[in-house]
């Protein structure tokens, strides 16, 4: 027997789909920002930084990259509330991106500092610049420079990982997803549909972090 | 009094001895060219002076202050000692004019629009006017190291070091560096350079080392030296330059 599919039954669900990919949007904008933030302190830390908060940044790095990131999801969300740290799904979400890509986006941009070449350093030291100084003014935006596209690619993974955050009902793309074919019994269509969004998505923002490059890095 | 004293200074790496005591004084507005063979420790010497490099007994004193004893500030020595590197490094996610513009804004605290009319004019003075905006991967390798020359001397330094500051050039480029420098020296700013141009080592410097094996084994006045070398290694050295 044929399949008579109808993506008519999804129509009344549209509003469930925007909510979703609204929220999509938003976990991954922010989540990408406070981890590139986190990323570069981390960084910091294990180049510039005094040894003992190197050691405990390779710890965390350590710690968030050889564990599943569904695992970290739920030991934040069904976890720390037994020592009274209780959040809601989307705050758990949020926290648990920022933590993952944090981790990850350290070592990212590690490499990339660590590629910048020591007479750099040197000559920063010669103009009577600090460290701090020689961090912030001639490393930093080196280190971004030669490591953008691996960043890149791993905000798009973080965005894409992202659907696992339903898993606690954060009510994001794949859960909108999850709830219109539980209703209508759709589910090729509505998985089909969300498919093809998310790759919409990700390639918007492969094109929006291309637009940023552009913007920010000298040509040439 | 001499503007750079240095006395006794020893050097080593693990069992390698590289400086084994050595001892110089350099006066204000001297141009101080140190030759010598690679590994007799020139480099290494120059590079105590700013504080690149840690030394283990000996002094260095730069007007006045102490090089390395832990008193004075390394960054207050640096703000008086200039340095220019063999490879240029120079900041490439900035323009030549940003690169001159760092220190100054960032260290001095000066404002934006007065660093920028004096990174204007710094690359005038190096011959590259017009190219404020150009980024060194845009720059020839002489016209790189002529936007790092006009970036240590915006911190107004009073002695400009310079470590082989010709020895990654092409041939054809080398002069339009060696002009910046001997106009330098002609202004009277203190120049220590370790160089391999023997030439304008000669004809341009007011002094002459030779090291070897890690000691100062003959200064002087260059023209003098290069015409009766008074060691047989400086002789041996000398002519198998020419």
């Amino acid at each position: 027997m044929l399949y008579q599919m109808n993506f008519g039954d999804l129509l009344p669900y549209w509003q469930v789909l925007a909510r979703g990919l609204l929220f999509t949007v938003v976990l991954t904008l922010v989540s990408t920002v406070a981890g590139i933030f986190v990323g570069t302190a981390g960084a910091w830390a294990r180049t510039f930084g005094p040894k003992w908060a190197g050691t405990c940044v390779s710890i965390y790095v350590e710690l968030i990259r050889n564990t599943p990131f569904i695992v970290q999801l739920f030991f934040i969300f069904f976890g720390l509330p037994a020592i009274g740290v209780k959040m809601g799904e989307a705050e758990a979400a949020f926290l648990a991106m920022t933590i993952n890509l944090g981790a990850y986006s350290t070592e990212i941009i590690r490499a990339g500092i660590q590629a910048v070449p020591y007479g750099h350093l040197e000559a920063g030291s010669s103009l009577a610049m600090s460290r701090w100084e020689i961090f912030r003014h001639i490393v930093l935006k080196q280190a971004f420079m030669k490591v953008y596209p691996a960043l890149s690619s791993q905000i798009v993974i973080v965005m894409l990982g992202s659907a696992v955050v339903s898993q606690i009902s954060a009510e994001d793309l794949t859960y909108a997803a999850n709830y219109i074919q539980s209703r209508n019994f759709r589910a090729f269509e509505v998985y089909l549909v969300v498919t093809g969004i998310y790759l919409a998505l990700a390639i918007a923002l492969r094109a929006l972090l291309r637009g940023i490059a552009r913007a920010v890095f000298p040509k040439g | 009094m001499s503007l750079v004293s240095i006395k006794d200074v020893r050097k080593s790496y693990g069992a390698n001895e590289v400086l084994k005591g050595v001892s110089l004084d350099i006066k204000r507005g001297d141009v101080t060219a140190i030759i010598g063979r690679s590994g007799s420790g020139k480099s290494t010497l120059l590079r105590c002076i700013n504080g690149l490099e840690t030394f283990q007994s000996g002094s260095i004193a730069v007007d006045g202050m102490a090089v390395g004893d832990g008193k004075t500030d390394l960054r207050t020595l640096r703000r008086h000692v200039g340095m220019v590197f063999q490879q240029f490094n120079l900041f490439p996610h900035l323009t030549a004019g940003e690169n001159i513009m760092l220190a100054p804004t960032v260290v001095a605290k000066e404002q934006k629009g007065e660093a920028r009319a004096m990174a204007e004019s710094l690359l005038e003075k190096v011959g590259l006017e017009g190219k404020f905006d150009a980024y060194p991967g845009q720059l020839s390798g002489g016209q790189q190291q002529r936007v790092a020359i006009a970036r240590s001397l915006a911190m107004r330094p009073t002695v400009l070091l310079c470590d082989e500051i010709t020895s990654a050039l092409d041939p054809e480029l080398v002069n339009e560096v060696l002009r910046v420098v001997e106009q330098l020296a002609s202004e009277g700013m203190t120049l220590i350079l370790v160089t391999h141009e023997m030439r304008f080592a000669r004809d341009v410097g007011t002094k002459l080392v030779f090291m070897h094996h890690g000691l100062v084994h003959e200064e002087g006045d260059p023209k003098a030296l290069f015409a009766n070398p008074g060691t047989p290694e400086l002789a041996q050295f000398v002519g198998g330059i020419h």
